[in-house]
């Protein structure tokens, strides 16, 4: 019987995975610069963050993000960086009151990202999601879509992030609603509207898009999209939907963005994309992608509640031999059985079954 | 089986009802007991009753597949769910209400009392006015006549409670209404199951 909590039996296998294509382990410090994520606030799903002073009075955080800290350290020239990562960040998760300590693991590619960049990242995403439970999703979106369909209107800055936000709760009422106040062109309006109504598996959507007359940024994106697709083909993947309610922020990322969900776990447990945007505002030039698969929520899958804390229960008296003991103990252990070797009395642990060594409160 | 949060009451029976035209009833529901759950295992349906306030909660957490969530606690709590259809009932307004001759004077901090600190708060700081939020749980009405607010941020359907206290709406927000909200990782799982339900309530609604 496998004693290994779920988290920490997936995240060994995730870093197996990353490292079999060449994603080299990556240990960060427990501790970052708390101004690192100050003026980072927006890329992390939580802005709080957990500070406190050091020795020398510098103020400091309980990392809540390793993609920060793995593109800070990123020096500028060299080859391309593939780096993978199992590590605890600290952070309030969504509708949470209160820090939680979470399991995260993933992994970043900094350098020139192109078509193939892309493919491999996204299967080992998915291979990922495959290692949690094979009822997985992996959606993806390309975000030079919405931003090309939004570029045929003047519109500003707030109003762009005010219509993805539509998108990404696929509120279609809300979309025409606001469409109609901003006088947005019926064309543009229908084409964003296609954004929420059209989701599904890849093969199956992406024709809808590439069906229609959308502008170059889009048909380029719609080019990469279909790469992908014949990639994942090749790798033998499957569970790709094409779904533009992944859209994130667009002043961190571009291009291609993807979430991943588990049937029975209530929200996504994986979240990446492109990020060269990030890169650019940390004073870094270059490409990048990477995703992370935050592993604090696996244990509510159905399933992971062992029966019993171990398979066999020992007891012995006061006046059993120690070698007996021992001997008794080992025998099980090397038929691959977990142990509790304790005194003869009451046992507040399940067991499989139970073998008794003597000892007076035995045999009452 | 698709599960379904209702919120208790008046808009609950309403949201029900639109349900049962779009092929999603469940006669357990009109029976006279205290029973919380309401289940029609030949559709594949299940039904539970909650706190108006909770249904969002229950939704964003997967143990209802979707719900039915007033626009007011969207917009007060955020949660991570798709807003799949305006349903056009309860409808109401959030408005800014006090005293009918209430002027504003700008050289104070503004005291607001609300059942909704983060709709006041979003509201007021788009129009850069510094205020000192009151966070009320009921009759809130009763805050700017007793001096403990100047105005309240609060939910006008009628506005009879407010006229009979000699208060007036000074300010929309925002219009509300009833909104069908669906769990995300649910609408990849039981995604035809859904978008069918969708498409079912939006054709009950437009007939």
């Amino acid at each position: 019987m496998s004693r290994l909590k779920a988290d920490e039996r997936i995240s060994i296998r995730l870093r197996e995975l990353y490292q079999r294509y060449g994603y080299l382990p990556y240990r960060v410090s427990r501790f970052e610069e708390y101004d690192l994520y100050m003026r980072n606030k927006s890329f992390l799903t939580s802005e709080h963050v957990l500070a406190f002073s050091d020795m020398d009075g510098k103020l400091m955080a309980l990392k809540p993000d390793i993609t920060l800290s793995v593109v800070k350290n990123t020096k500028a020239g060299g080859g391309p960086v593939k780096v993978s990562y199992a590590e605890t960040v600290y952070r309030v998760p969504r509708g949470e009151l209160g820090f939680k300590e979470i399991m995260q693991a993933g992994l970043e590619m900094i350098g020139e990202v192109d078509v193939y960049a892309m493919g491999e990242v996204l299967m080992l995403a998915a291979r990922s999601l495959a290692e949690i439970s094979p009822r997985y999703a992996l959606d993806i979106a390309d975000l030079r879509l919405p931003a090309g369909i939004l570029a045929q209107e003047a519109l500003t800055d707030a109003q762009k992030a005010q219509l993805m936000a539509l998108i990404s709760d696929k509120n279609l009422h809300g979309l025409r609603a606001l469409c109609a106040e901003l006088a947005i062109a019926d064309k543009t309006a229908a084409q964003l509207e296609t954004l929420v109504t059209e989701f599904g598996p890849l093969g199956e959507t992406l024709p809808v898009f590439e069906a229609m007359n959308l502008p170059q940024a889009c048909r380029d994106a719609l080019c990469d999209l279909r790469a992908l697709l014949g990639m994942m083909e090749l790798y033998g993947v499957g569970g790709i939907n094409l779904d533009f309610s992944v859209v994130n922020d667009m002043n961190y990322y571009n291009g291609l963005i993807f979430a991943g969900f588990i049937d029975g776990i209530p929200s996504g447990v994986l979240s990446g994309g492109r990020y060269d945007y990030l890169l650019s505002r940390m004073g870094k030039k270059g490409q990048a992608i990477g995703f992370a698969v935050y592993l604090d929520q696996i244990d509510r899958l159905l399933g992971e509640k062992a029966e019993c804390d171990v398979d066999v229960l020992i007891t012995y008296g006061a006046d059993t031999p120690t070698d007996a003991v021992i001997t008794a103990a080992r025998k099980q252990t090397a038929a691959g059985r977990s142990v509790r070797v304790q005194r003869a009395g009451k046992a507040d642990i399940r067991y499989r079954e139970r073998i008794d060594l003597g000892g007076e409160e035995n045999r009452v | 089986m698709i599960n379904v949060a209702l919120p208790k009451g008046r808009l609950g029976d309403k949201a029900y009802a639109v349900l049962e035209r779009a092929g999603y009833p469940c006669p357990a529901m009109k029976e006279d007991n205290r029973k919380l759950t309401f289940e029609n295992p030949e559709i594949g349906v299940r039904y539970f009753l909650v706190r108006p306030s909770d249904v969002a909660v229950y939704v964003e957490r997967g143990a209802a597949d979707i719900g039915i969530a007033g626009k007011d606690i969207l917009l007060e709590y955020r949660p991570d769910v798709y807003e799949l259809l305006d349903l056009r009932m309860g409808k109401c307004r959030m408005c800014v209400a006090g005293p009918k001759d209430f002027r504003d004077d700008r050289s104070s901090t503004l005291r607001v009392a609300t059942k909704f600190p983060n709709i006041a708060r979003t509201y007021y700081s788009a129009c850069s006015r510094e205020i000192e939020l009151i966070h009320l749980n009921g009759s809130i009405e009763l805050a700017p006549l007793v001096g403990l607010s100047d105005v309240i941020v609060d939910i006008v359907e009628t506005g009879k409670t407010l006229i009979e206290n000699g208060l007036a709406p000074l300010e929309e927000i925002v219009p509300i209404s009833a909104r069908l909200i669906a769990n995300k990782s649910s609408y990849k799982f039981k995604a035809d199951a859904l978008r069918t339900l969708r498409a079912n309530v939006e054709g009950v609604l437009n007939s």
